[in-house]
């Protein structure tokens, strides 16, 4: 039995380290999960004379999507937002952070608009009250207007089927 | 006059080294106190430089938000506060002792202490199994020779 120690001891720590490669340093938790969500009130990117409110939105599930025309990875998820807007079945609401108003209207223009309303967040204040800290993250909020889910990174087909649509249901069955 | 001309020439790109510190503000006691403590916060961006080092455009703002809260006069507990509350325990460098840290905090006096425990047990173990030898007068007094054999006349 004693000289199975050193290889059990091995396996362990092979498993610890294994397990440890598969994670992603880069997906921080965020501490706002089932917090309410920061209010704010920002420019609308179309008409900068015009407010939108996170207030509004109370009373509905929505999706806070936070993006930049200079985000890459933003144009891998922009086709998973135009299809998932095309089935009408969540606002988005798209949160231009850092961004030109000029560059954030042209890339829309390109590529489509996803968004039920877009407003811009051109010094990252709101960025910085709802703990962004890379473009493209997404909130998932409820009719109480608390944060549910985050997404950190580019939603994919895949999540948006196995996590945020079902949680979507969930939510608005309520 | 030529050559005066090109070594002034050959100077002026040290002119041209400036506006690099443009983030110091104008109270030099607040940017102190601003880097003091974004020095024990962690950038978001590149995780493991520190908040006061950092040149990604989030440190810059939160530096800039740290500045402003500091000039609200709000304490530097209420500003890391903050901004555990928004990013997590993951920007303090030093992470605080909860039940979920426990493990890191003492996982390795808890190692030492097994180790510890281990070793004594081996020691204890090796001893029983390799009894001290009495030796009888005899061998004691031929071990005693071969000792004190005077180097010349060893071979």
């Amino acid at each position: 039995m004693m000289r199975f120690w050193p290889f059990l001891v091995f396996v362990v720590l092979a498993i610890f380290l294994y397990v440890g490669l598969g994670l992603n340093p880069h997906e921080v938790p965020s501490p706002l999960i089932n917090k309410p969500a920061p209010a704010f009130t920002r420019p609308q990117l179309y008409d900068p004379s015009k407010t939108f409110s996170s207030e509004e939105m109370k009373g509905q599930v929505w999706l806070l999507n936070v993006w930049a025309s200079w985000c890459v990875s933003c144009r891998e998820e922009h086709p998973v937002l135009m299809a998932l807007s095309r089935k009408n079945i969540v606002p988005i609401l798209g949160l231009d952070y850092k961004d030109k108003d000029e560059d954030g209207e042209a890339w829309l223009r390109n590529g489509g608009n996803p968004y039920t309303l877009v407003a811009t967040d051109a010094d990252g204040r709101v960025g910085i009250d709802y703990g962004v800290y890379g473009v493209p993250e997404t909130y998932l909020i409820d009719k109480q207007g608390v944060i549910r889910y985050k997404q950190i990174g580019a939603i994919t087909h895949e999540n948006l089927q196995k996590k945020i649509l079902p949680l979507i249901a969930e939510l608005q069955a309520k | 006059m030529k050559y005066l001309f090109m070594l002034l020439i050959c100077l002026l790109p040290t002119f041209s080294y400036a506006g690099e510190a443009k983030d110091l503000a104008e109270d030099p006691v607040l940017e102190q106190r601003m880097v003091n403590l974004a020095q024990n916060l962690r950038c978001l961006v590149c995780q493991n430089e520190s908040l006061a080092s950092s040149r990604a455009d989030l440190a810059k703002d939160l530096r800039q938000e740290v500045r402003e809260k500091m000039k609200q006069g709000m304490t530097d507990k209420e500003i890391t506060d903050f901004l555990v509350s928004k990013y997590g325990d993951f920007v303090l460098f030093d992470p605080p002792v909860k039940s979920y840290t426990i493990l890191l905090w003492y996982g390795p006096f808890a190692l030492l202490l097994i180790g510890l425990i281990g070793l004594v047990f081996q020691l204890r173990k090796r001893k029983k199994t390799i009894p001290e030898t009495q030796l009888s007068a005899e061998q004691a007094q031929r071990a005693a020779a071969l000792l004190n054999t005077p180097k010349d006349a060893q071979t």
